[in-house]
């Protein structure tokens, strides 16, 4: 189990490396670059002034050096500083990680709970009404616009009926935990909405799959309950694929939480990354880009692990 | 199953097979109406007497009437028309997105399953990489590159419809991994086949093996995650049309009417639904379509149901 596990952490390694210096020299081909902002912030200065500054910072160098240099000062602890909110770079994102982590947590908690269970009881009564009804609602999840739905329930409970706020975290000066909590419903139910239709999809394929094996004809055939064949000797199996499969969709929840957080102004990391790229700060950009990076790839390192731990026939290698 | 039904040929059983998925007929039939009506937007336009094109500010936000069957929008436009034009460019930027995920999916997949081992285990780390990436920041700094400093000529950069081809390249970059998966999955199973073993007995190289003996065999799979990928490539250009990345305007999409409707949610919330009731409409059209085409071309399907 180490050895699998040291082997997964070294390989995830090298694609944040890889992935980091892939997110620079992208970054670096962005309209514009530092010294171009400082041009448009002072008329006064010269070409001679801006080639001179080009070369003070390092900006001329070649894609590989300047990489070097960043790396560097970022294994140093130096992130840089971000030019849109006035603050090391850290700082600016280190809250919004924490919101986004809220907002996703909840958002897999409530998408599991509703999703896990219709997947079973649709699996049980294949192409019966209530599959029927099921997959008619797991379809319409996966394929509304996540953006659209978003707008639609700020159309319904913000303006029209005036229960919940728009968007942002809490009241001006009236904070506290319940007024708070009112800022996140919409946000967690769009996000939910948008995924819980993958979820209940995955669980009806990996149940039917499973209630089709042999032990399960075993298992009934010993005399075992319906209760007992279903949660004892079906569900544990199915889990398997699926458990891998929700840890491996991280990348697609966090793309979700970027369209989430956008429509409803909540600042997380997906609306810091969108705002830092629109407001080219790309000290900013470059960190919250790995910075995701990380996250999923740490799912994904969770997914595998899972795997190992759920299913014993898997060889540690 | 009675000989009589077997001896209408594959296509024959599909087809009865693929008339018993009511929704996917449905979808069908939803689709091949869209299209027709995207495609038939100027028609549409010179029926009404309007001009799409023409901002009439003396007109904002009319309510329904029968020039304006959905009537005008934020600069007087008519809105059913613009939403035909945004449909054919969605509608084909969603299909032919999807045709170029297709053939890159088809070559990794191919390559991978074909030769197996090393090559195999090397190519499906790499998807599986892209696969678990967070690929809508990504999508949004590849939207955002300044295609001059990437290396592709001005005249280029600066004409009209540089958006569409930039959103066509960017999506089919990482959407192919679906049709990837599955072709090599499927590509795995028939190199053990015995046709495959007698094409090398014949001396045929990998090439010829490849495309004469193992890809006809995967057109199936090929059109089923096609299809079903038409949907996701749809959801990706109508958000990135949304955020001001993707398709800009002039030319109108459905995710790009969008774009200002949040702004104008309190005066007029009606054009927020539009647009985004034909992306719904649209995908889960595809979808439904991929399922039904999946459970009509697997063989596996066959036996009972």
């Amino acid at each position: 189990m180490t050895r699998f596990l040291a082997t997964r952490v070294a390989q995830s390694v090298i694609v944040l490396a890889l992935m980091s210096f892939a997110i620079y020299a992208l970054i670096g081909l962005m309209p514009g670059d530092p010294i171009d902002l400082m041009i448009s912030a002072d008329p006064k200065m010269t070409p001679e002034d801006a080639a001179r500054l080009r070369a003070l910072y390092g900006v001329d160098k070649p894609v590989v050096e300047r990489y070097a240099n960043w790396l560097m000062a970022a294994l140093g602890g130096d992130l840089g500083y971000s030019r849109l909110y006035a603050a090391p770079v850290l700082d600016v994102l280190l809250p919004a990680l924490g919101n986004t982590l809220i907002l996703l947590g909840l958002t897999l908690v409530l998408s599991l709970a509703i999703g896990l269970p219709a997947g079973v009881v649709a699996a049980l009564r294949p192409y019966s009404r209530t599959d029927y009804a099921i997959n008619l609602f797991a379809f319409a999840g996966i394929s509304v616009p996540a953006f659209w739905l978003g707008l639609l329930l700020i159309i319904v409970f913000a303006v029209i009926l005036g229960v919940l706020p728009a968007g942002g975290t809490e009241t001006v000066g009236g904070a506290g935990f319940w007024d708070q909590a009112k800022y996140l419903v919409l946000p967690v139910v769009n996000l939910t909405l948008a995924s819980v239709g993958g979820h209940t999809r995955y669980m009806r394929a990996a149940m039917m799959e499973t209630l089709r094996q042999d032990y399960i004809r075993t298992a009934r055939a010993k005399g075992a309950g319906r209760a007992r064949v279903v949660l004892g000797h079906a569900l544990r199996n199915a889990m398997i694929p699926v458990v891998t499969i929700i840890a491996l969709q991280f990348g697609y929840l966090f793309s979700g939480a970027l369209i989430t957080e956008t429509i409803f102004a909540y600042p997380g990391m997906g609306k810091l990354i969108f705002d830092s790229i629109m407001g080219n700060d790309f000290n900013l950009a470059l960190v919250a880009l790995l910075f995701a990076t990380l996250v999923t790839l740490v799912g994904n390192l969770l997914a595998d692990v899972a795997y190992a731990w759920l299913d014993p026939r898997i060889a540690y290698r | 199953m009675s000989t009589a039904t077997d001896s209408r040929g594959m296509f024959g059983l599909a087809l009865r097979r693929f008339r018993r998925h009511r929704l996917a007929l449905g979808s069908a039939a939803a689709l091949v109406v869209l299209a027709v009506l995207a495609v038939a937007a100027p028609l549409v336009e010179a029926a009404l007497g309007v001009d799409s094109g023409v901002v009439d500010l003396f007109n904002r936000f009319a309510p329904a009437t029968a020039a304006h069957p959905l009537g005008t929008d934020e600069l007087g436009r008519d809105v059913l028309v613009r939403l035909l034009y945004g449909g054919r460019v969605s509608l084909l930027v969603g299909l032919v997105t999807a045709l170029a995920a297709a053939v890159i999916g088809t070559i990794v997949g191919l390559i991978a399953g074909f030769y197996g081992g090393r090559v195999d285990g090397l190519l499906m780390r790499f998807t599986d990489g892209v696969i678990a990436l967070p690929l809508l920041p990504l999508l949004i700094v590849l939207a955002a590159l300044d295609l001059e400093k990437v290396g592709l000529p001005a005249a280029f950069v600066q004409s009209e419809n540089v958006s569409l081809y930039r959103i066509i390249a960017i999506v089919a970059l990482v959407g192919w991994t679906t049709v990837a998966r599955l072709v090599r999955g499927a590509a795995l199973t028939l190199r053990e086949a015995d046709f495959v073993l007698a094409a090398h007995a014949q001396g045929a190289g990998a090439l010829r093996i490849m495309a004469v003996h193992i890809l006809p065999n995967l057109i199936s799979p090929i059109i089923v995650a096609t299809t079903l990928s038409v949907g996701s490539v749809i959801l990706l250009e109508s958000v990135l049309s949304f955020l001001g990345l993707g398709i800009q305007p002039p030319i109108p999409s459905w995710g790009n009417l969008l774009t200002n409707a949040q702004e104008l949610i309190w005066t007029a919330p009606a054009l927020a639904f539009y647009p985004g009731i034909l992306i719904f409409v649209t995908v889960i059209a595809f979808n439904f379509l991929g399922d039904g085409l999946q459970d009509a071309l697997d063989p596996k399907a066959m036996e009972g149901r």
